[in-house]
């Protein structure tokens, strides 16, 4: 095991290492907030961060397991490409935001724009989400736990979204869908797999009315 | 771009060391606003029949021959204390009478902040240079907002640095921009608020001023905020007991609150507050949007 002390070595040096490195199980001490730290790993490295964390960690992950034991800043998992990003604690705004694929759970709670242009990725909140989570989202799903804000999935494409708790007013052209058996199976498959204690029965599915983005004969003249 | 902190300290054992946290919040901030810093530091509070002012020159100045005028105009006690640019003023004479003769007679200094236990200073030039120039470590207080600038909507002086005063013992910093301080300005000119640059914070600052002297509260001059400013913003306010946060509906700025039984802190990021002692027991969030947050010594 490497142990990186964020006191004494780089941002620079830690991530650098994670890019050379191909496989490796890795501690990262004494964040305290800084930012960029695990970003752009494109390897099957497992990073554990003892403490909170500031802007971007973890962005562009691929294949990589980051487990953040503290909160994160900013845009954590921005662009995630595959692989594992685990909060234990709460994350800030844009978590996830235009992620592509891979997992993403935040195991407190995230605040606005989560899951924003989210294009793939999975996203499971143990929590609550904050205002316009999901806006513009284009593929993937997004599981909250907790409540979610206001303006949930506005102007959004197509991808899943799942709520157990209260939500505020949903944003344009998102509706509450149907959950059909087969979206019951993939939303209990994402809980089990990202060992969040919840009950896939209790929750209610959202998603696009595709009526804002979809080309309708009908109205060609209005193009 | 810029950076807020604030730090209320609950255990006044720690009191000394106010200016030593203030420091080092305000330098980790430094990459969120290199060109200026400013601080607001509450302590030593005067008794009722005196006043406490913040003065500043752009110039040298020979501030013992402004003490020794002063107390002979004024015919009160006035002392005296140079900190850099800046001098602090305390006067046994009611306030409105030494800003006034201030005004009259001395045109070239500008009143940063007035009350009976608020200093203000605030300087262009790297965070790192304002703790040394202030000699920051040496400083002790209650309370404290800091604040790093980037500029983004007007010039790099002095002037245009945070805090901005806002009444008596009362300031504001800011991190965003808002987009309507045009017109709120000329509004606020009109109803007899001094407000005397371009920038948009300093609109913000008289905004609340305006309300305060219409008679709301705090928190009612905040909500009512939330209606009439429109544009980016995390605000930090200090009052003499404590201090206020406030975040724009959207939320875009950043923010982070922390707290433990010694103090509580306010920050535009953890890497700031991760400087107190005892952050690793701290109870940490983000606060909500178009939430007004305080804390103060009831």
């Amino acid at each position: 095991m490497t142990v990186f002390d964020l006191n004494s070595d780089s941002v620079r040096a830690l991530n650098q290492h994670l890019h050379d490195a191909s496989s490796d199980y890795l501690t990262v001490k004494n964040p305290a907030g800084r930012h960029c730290i695990a970003c752009g790993v494109d390897s099957a490295v497992e990073v554990s961060i003892d403490g909170h964390v500031g802007y971007y960690c973890a962005g562009m992950n691929k294949k990589a397991q980051v487990t953040i034991a503290g909160n994160a800043g900013p845009g954590v998992a921005e662009n995630i490409m595959s692989g594992t990003v685990r909060i234990r604690g709460n994350a800030s705004q844009y978590a996830g935001a235009s992620g592509r694929g891979g997992t993403l759970i935040i195991e407190g709670d995230a605040s606005a724009r989560c899951g924003i242009s989210m294009k793939g990725v999975d996203i499971v909140v143990a929590g609550s989400v904050g205002h316009m989570s999901a806006f513009m989202a284009q593929k993937g799903s997004l599981v909250v736990c907790g409540d979610a804000g206001d303006f949930l999935g506005d102007s959004i494409y197509e991808a899943c979204i799942y709520v157990r708790g209260k939500i505020g007013e949903l944003g344009a052209d998102c509706i509450e869908k149907e959950m059909t058996a087969a979206h019951l199976d993939s939303l209990a498959q994402l809980l089990t797999s990202t060992g969040v204690d919840a009950n896939a029965k209790e929750f209610r599915r959202y998603g696009s009315a595709r009526k804002l983005y979809n080309f309708n004969v009908d109205h060609a003249d209005d193009y | 771009m810029c950076g807020i902190v604030g730090i209320f300290l609950k255990n006044e054992g720690l009191q000394p060391e106010l200016g030593r946290l203030l420091a080092a919040m305000l330098i980790e901030m430094s990459d969120r606003g290199p060109d200026s810093a400013g601080i607001a530091l509450y302590r030593d509070p005067v008794a009722d029949s005196s006043c406490k002012l913040t003065l500043h020159s752009a110039e040298q100045y020979d501030w013992d021959a402004l003490r020794t005028e002063m107390a002979a105009s004024l015919q009160a006690d006035v002392k005296l204390d140079v900190h850099a640019s800046h001098a602090v003023v305390i006067a046994a004479a009611q306030v409105a009478s030494v800003q006034d003769w201030l005004r009259a007679q001395h045109p070239e200094l500008r009143i940063m902040s007035a009350g009976s236990a608020i200093e203000i200073y605030k300087e262009k030039g790297p965070p790192r240079e304002f703790v040394k120039q202030f000699k920051l470590h040496e400083l002790n207080g209650s309370h404290a907002l800091g604040h790093t600038r980037m500029a983004t909507e007007s010039a790099v002086t002095t002037e245009h640095s945070h805090p901005f005063s806002t009444g008596m013992d009362l300031c504001l910093v800011h991190n965003g921009s808002l987009s309507n301080h045009n017109r709120l300005r000329q509004k606020l000119r009109g109803a007899g608020v001094d407000i005397q640059t371009d920038n948009d914070s300093e609109v913000a600052a008289g905004y609340l001023m305006w309300r305060l002297r219409e008679g709301d509260s705090l928190e009612e001059a905040l909500q009512r905020a939330l209606t009439d400013l429109d544009g980016f913003y995390t605000f930090a306010i200090g009052t003499k007991d404590g201090f206020a946060v406030l975040r724009d509906p959207i939320a875009c700025k950043p923010a982070v609150m922390a707290e433990t039984d010694e103090w509580v802190a306010m920050a535009s990021e953890f890497r700031a507050i991760a400087q107190l002692p005892g952050v690793e027991n701290a109870t940490i969030w983000e606060p909500l949007p178009a939430t007004v947050y305080t804390w103060g010594r009831s």
